[in-house]
């Protein structure tokens, strides 16, 4: 409520003190007549002023207007009163008095409407107040499987070296998984990947899950025509299960075959790969042979690393730890593939991604990768917003 | 291939320390798995010798020593039956510690007499178990000298792990030639001398192979030797088996793992008098069997080389001696073999049978067939001196395959395949050290490689030989050459989107499993598959011995297990392989989801509900909507496979191809996978989608967006039961297909006032004119259409 006042304003005060003592009775005459009642002008506004400062709703508000200056309120009486007053003189001087009389009651009203209206606001936002330390509605969080993020990784990294995605079946023939890998049956190769077999078809071939992701380089090689740079990453399978070993892993092959790459390119692109991989520019590689009967020369790859403590570190350090297999495609295997080795040569390699991932992202046991623990998932996973790319960096930090 | 470093100086004359001859053995391709240094922690043990033993005052099984060990006199306390004045002995000081009992030793007052360190037994060394007494040295063993020094273990044991094609380093021998080429030091490997028999030996040899299959054993080589004493070897020989993880047998038998060590020599010896007649080498027969030098018995079979005598099988050729053969304390006139076997034929026996022998391990690899009579020599040699015994000529049967060939080496192709330029000069040095003739042809060699490397097959193997050994280190590593044109899409279309599946999912707050892809064959036909074609001959165990035909099941049994630990309410999506068949066509890619539980954990503000068929449903219209494929055009049917809820599941059909299925499992099939619900899944089959049309231009067409204000107009519909809401809306928007835009549904029940077999659906239908805002009339006859349609096609009634 607005504090009572005990003087008019001092516009209403000056006009009123402009008057004749005569035009000052005239003046208090007509409010006689309006309110029926003998008043002093000055002191009947003062008291509607605090009438109206008193109001408490908008209603008691919508009252005092109507009552006061609507269409047939006070003020509209009082404006024909002063219409009725002969002398032009005293009808130049009252009118303007009432006038200022009523707006000074209109814009009272209006005030002490908007005082109304801002407490009432005031008073309802208290009302409508919640405790915000309270959680908000639930969203559960999805993650992408770390496996998935890698392959992604690893085809951003490939891509922008210009290789292409290409895929083949988990479930081959001979031929494609071996023979054309220069792999025949006695050759104790085959003993070094337990191969898992379906059952014997009618033809006495038996069908294999691949053991590797090479049968694609021999699925390719045979239906495009090279240059070819591919990678493959994929389900394979190896009867095989204890701590360091599942019956099913993901591999990533790559293959490139054209007319000039050599040893040399072998060492560039896998060396460049590991750098971007685990984001260590400077993580030292060494390359040493080694034998896989679908290579020659063969190769393998280690990255450097230290394992002070018992943690295992990539990058500058005194040990080292094998990444990959390579080397320059078999010339038997080209030849498998009806391209003619005297033409055309290339690099293949081979890499675990469950591996890279563990050794990435420090996680310590293959076999957790396939059990599918929401709390596993959730402490390794990636969201689905984190998608790899050279250009935005490999993973979200 | 383990062996010490001192045995590899017995072949090499080199100065390198162990670590550089590990690292070069590594960078040839030797790769060198681990170096164990036996000595470790065996410092402070010295050889000492016991000045006198005499009583403990205090203690009758105590004995208290006066003990030398070199750098002063001690006293010491001892509690083994064994020590005595004399004797030579292994003493650790007090401050020692004592890896057996993993204990620091401390000076000590036992019984009232002091006690200054310890003499020990094998078993507090940490070198077996022996415990019987404290070591007993000769009595020439050096006093003060380190023990480990004495014994041998501070010589180095090397591990390589070899790969296959370098059989050659299967014996010391050979890693001893590669080391020299790369520079670390001389061969030094001793000849062998030709030891001239004395008499003919008594027992013959003859290879009885069938015509066309001599290759099984080309040659074999035996020798009588007579008058042998077996008995333990000398201690340089146990030494040399144990170093290398070898359990000494007797000196005829530790000289034939000596050999195969020693030069990759398999050989066997044969107790001659329990040999009938002579030596034949056949395959098995019918029924035959053998008892094997392991104490298993084997079925041989007409596939498998035999050595045999007159009456039975003595052996497996290549791989195992007969038990019944076998050589003994007693044994005193032997024969020797040294002979050739079929590395494919080795290989196929040794994995029919389950033999992991060290000779077939060689065999299957290859041998150097030249070093077959030397190798009778040398082992003839070391039975002389270790067994005495007098040696009969040789026998020999077959003769050696040729093995003999030349392969052209050009010069340039060690650039152009290897990436490094090697001299001609250099190469051919190389090649020279590691034991090919290479003579300059041409434009680069004629290159005859060695009788020991049958991996030798072309002119990239060559290559090889002298890239590795100049080092794979001094190739430059060159950047792959950037592309020649605008990169083309890494991916193709299809992986593409399988990738954005995946996140997808994911950002719906759905956790990606990985699972196998077999499971078991009950849990594969409840989801339609099992089909014979696609089990697996050789399971790695019972539960996952079928290509899965659907990732389901292996999705709901991961949502129980994480119940189980306490996280009742999730979503698990796998996208991954399903097997339809055995053909490359069979196998398709899915995106599956499963939703177990609430939709949502309790909340302050919101109660959560079972998750349902809707759930389900919104994944998959997820997935669809994200690949492209027109929602509009989708048929649900009510139609879902057998391992769903009959009631409560649906595929939707983009004309004839199922592309997707989703709704709550069936509950019999919940209870066979042990999976409690509620549980709702989807799978929709990736490779059936439709592919994006190539097209010539990414321009979309141009936005129409109405200036006028759209209208929605409520219906409520009374239908039969039966009627589906896919009808009803399909009515509704057929009703006027310019002014329709969208048609929703947002109110269904049934029964209170609702007669039975009824039900309500309530359809908001947005109006958009395009041209001018609607007037009221307008709006009521696009109205009474709606309802004309839908009374039309469902019969359905406005309700009032």
């Amino acid at each position: 409520m607005s504090e009572t006042r005990t003087t008019t304003t001092s516009a209403v005060r000056s006009l009123l003190l402009g008057l004749s003592p005569q035009q000052r009775q005239s003046t208090d005459s007509i409010y006689t007549e309006v309110f029926g009642r003998s008043v002093d002008t000055e002191q009947e506004l003062l008291r509607i002023q605090n009438q109206i400062g008193a109001a408490l709703s908008q209603d008691e508000i919508e009252k005092l207007r109507i009552e006061l200056v609507g269409a047939r309120g006070h003020a509209n009486t009082a404006r024909r009163k002063i219409a009725s007053i002969t002398a032009l003189e005293d009808k130049k001087a009252i009118g303007p008095v009432l006038n200022g009389i009523f707006q000074e009651i209109e814009s009272s009203l209006v005030q002490r409407k908007r005082e109304l209206e801002e407490s009432q606001l005031n008073r309802s936002l208290n009302d409508e107040r919640v405790d915000v330390t309270l959680p908000a509605r639930p969203e559960s969080q999805g993650k992408l499987h770390p496996i998935s993020q890698t392959i992604d990784e690893i085809v951003a990294i490939f891509g922008a070296m210009d290789f292409k995605v290409a895929e083949g079946p988990d479930i081959e023939d001979d031929f494609h998984n071996f023979t054309a890998l220069n792999i025949p049956p006695e050759h104790p190769a085959r003993q070094m990947m337990d191969t898992f077999y379906l059952a014997e078809k009618p033809d006495g071939s038996r069908p294999v899950l691949r053991t590797h992701t090479s049968p694609v380089q021999v699925r390719t090689m045979m239906s495009q025509k090279p240059p070819i740079r591919i990678i493959v990453p994929g389900r394979t399978y190896r009867s095989d299960s204890d701590m360091t070993h599942t019956p099913m892993f993901h591999q990533v092959e790559g293959l490139v075959i054209d007319k000039t790459t050599h040893m040399g390119h072998l060492k560039g692109c896998l060396a460049d790969f590991c750098r971007a991989f685990f984001e260590v520019p400077d993580v030292p590689v060494r390359f040493r042979p080694s034998f896989f009967p679908f290579v020659e020369p063969g190769a393998e790859m280690d990255i450097g690393c230290s394992r002070k403590g018992g943690e295992l570190k990539i990058g500058a350090g005194d040990d080292w730890l094998e990444i990959l297999g390579c080397g320059m495609v078999h010339p038997k295997v080209l030849r498998y593939c009806n391209l003619d080795p005297a033409e055309y040569q290339g690099f293949a390699f081979g890499m675990g991604i469950e591996r890279v991932a563990m050794l990435k992202y420090g996680i310590p046991d293959l076999r957790t990768f396939y059990e599918a623990d929401l709390r596993w998932l959730k402490h390794y996973g990636f969201t689905g917003l984190e998608a790899p790319s050279l250009v935005r960096g490999l993973v979200a930090q | 291939m383990k062996f010490t470093f001192s045995w590899l100086k017995e072949h090499l004359r080199t100065d390198a320390p162990a670590k550089d001859v590990a690292h070069a053995l590594t960078m040839l391709g030797l790769e060198v798995e681990g170096m164990a240094d036996r000595g470790k922690g065996l410092e402070p043990f010295v050889v000492a010798r016991v000045i006198e033993a005499k009583q403990h005052p205090n203690a009758d099984r105590l004995r208290v020593c006066r003990v030398d060990t070199g750098s002063g006199e001690v006293q010491v306390v001892c509690g083994a039956p064994n020590a005595r004045t004399g004797m030579k002995g292994v003493f650790a000081p007090a401050g020692s510690y004592i890896p057996g009992t993993k204990v620091d030793l401390k000076k000590g007052v036992i019984r009232g007499v002091e006690s200054n360190g310890m003499l020990v037994s094998e078993r507090e060394m940490g070198l077996s178990d022996e415990h019987e007494g404290i070591i007993d040295l000769p009595a020439d063993a050096p006093v003060g000298a380190s023990y480990a020094k004495y014994a041998g273990f501070d010589d180095p044991v090397f591990e390589v792990k070899l790969t296959p094609n370098r059989a050659d380093c299967l014996g010391i021998a050979g890693i001893a030639r590669d080391l020299a080429a790369a520079g670390i030091g001389t061969v030094i490997t001793p000849a062998v001398a030709t030891l001239p028999g004395r008499f003919k030996s008594p027992l013959d040899l003859q290879l009885q192979l069938p015509a066309g299959q001599e290759n099984a054993c080309p040659l074999f080589l035996g020798r009588y030797i007579r008058g042998v004493k077996n008995g333990p070897s000398p201690d340089w020989l146990k030494r040399k088996l144990e170093a290398v993880g070898l359990r000494p047998i007797s000196a005829l038998v530790d000289i034939t793992n000596y050999v195969t060590l020693d030069r990759d020599r398999p050989l066997h010896v044969f107790d001659a008098d329990k040999v009938a007649k002579g030596i034949r080498v056949r395959f098995g027969r019918a029924g035959e069997k053998l008892l094997a030098l392991n104490g298993k018995t084997y079925a041989l079979t007409d596939s498998m080389t035999v050595i045999a005598d007159e009456a039975k099988a003595l052996g497996l050729g290549g791989i195992i001696g007969g038990e019944e053969t076998g050589c003994t304390e007693s044994t005193t006139n032997v024969f020797v073999e040294a002979a050739l076997f079929d590395p494919k034929r080795t290989a196929l026996t040794g994995r029919a049978l389950s033999i992991d022998s060290d000779a077939r391990h060689r065999f299957e690899r290859g041998v150097d067939p030249e070093f077959t009579a030397p190798g009778i020599e040398l082992a003839t040699k070391l039975v002389m001196e270790l067994c005495g015994g007098e040696p009969s000529e040789v026998v020999i049967a077959g003769r050696v395959p040729d093995w003999r060939r030349t392969i052209h080496l050009r010069q340039s192709r060690i650039m152009a395949l290897g990436g490094i330029d090697v001299p001609a000069a250099r190469a051919g040095a190389i090649l020279t050290s590691l034991g090919f003739k290479a003579v300059p042809k041409g434009d680069g060699f004629d290159v005859d490689p060695p009788s020991w490397r049958a991996d030798i097959e072309g002119e990239a193997d060559l290559v090889e030989e002298v890239v590795r050994v100049e080092g794979y280190d001094h190739i430059e590593a060159v950047p792959m050459p950037a592309p020649a044109v605008t990169p083309e899409p890494v991916l193709t279309p299809a992986q593409r989107r399988v990738g954005l599946v995946k996140r997808l999912l994911a950002e719906r707050g759905i956790m990606e499993a990985v699972t196998w892809s077999f499971m078991s064959r009950a849990h594969s036909q409840k989801f339609g598959g099992g089909q014979p074609a696609l089990a697996l001959a050789n399971p790695i165990s019972a539960d996952l011995d079928q290509m899965r035909p659907s990732i389901l099941p292996n999705l709901l049994q991961a949502a129980q297990r994480n119940a189980d630990r306490g996280s009742p309410d999730l979503a698990l999506f796998e996208v991954g392989p399903v097997y339809a068949g055995d053909r490359p066509q069979d196998q398709s890619m899915h995106a599956t989801v499963v939703r177990r539980g609430n939709n949502a954990p309790r909340h302050w503000d919101a109660k959560p509900r079972p998750v349902d068929a809707f759930d389900a449903k919104a994944d998959a219209m997820a997935v669809l909507s994200l690949c492209g494929v027109p929602l509009g055009n989708l048929q649900v049917e009510a139609k879902p496979p057998a391992w769903y809820h009959p009631g409560r599941a649906g595929v939707l059909r983009l004309g004839p191809n199922v592309l997707a299925s989703f709704g709550e499992l069936h509950p019999r099939v919940l209870k066979a996978l042990d999976v409690e619900g509620p549980a709702v899944g989807c799978e929709v089959n990736l490779t059936l989608l439709p592919l994006p049309k190539a097209k010539a231009s990414r321009a979309r067409p141009l936005l129409k967006a109405s200036p006028f204000q759209p209208v929605v107009r409520d219906f409520a519909f009374v239908v039969d039961d039966t009627i589906a809401a896919e009808q009803l809306v399909r009515a509704a928007r057929g009703a006027d297909k310019a002014l329709i835009a969208e048609v929703g549904v947002f109110d269904r029940f049934s029964g209170g006032a609702l007669a039975p077999g009824k039900k309500s659906i309530a359809i908001a239908v947005t109006l958009q004119p395009t041209e001018a805002t609607l007037s009221e009339a307008e709006i009521e006859a696009v109205a009474a259409k709606v309802v004309a349609q839908v009374a039309k096609a469902t019969g359905g009634v406005l309700r009032g």
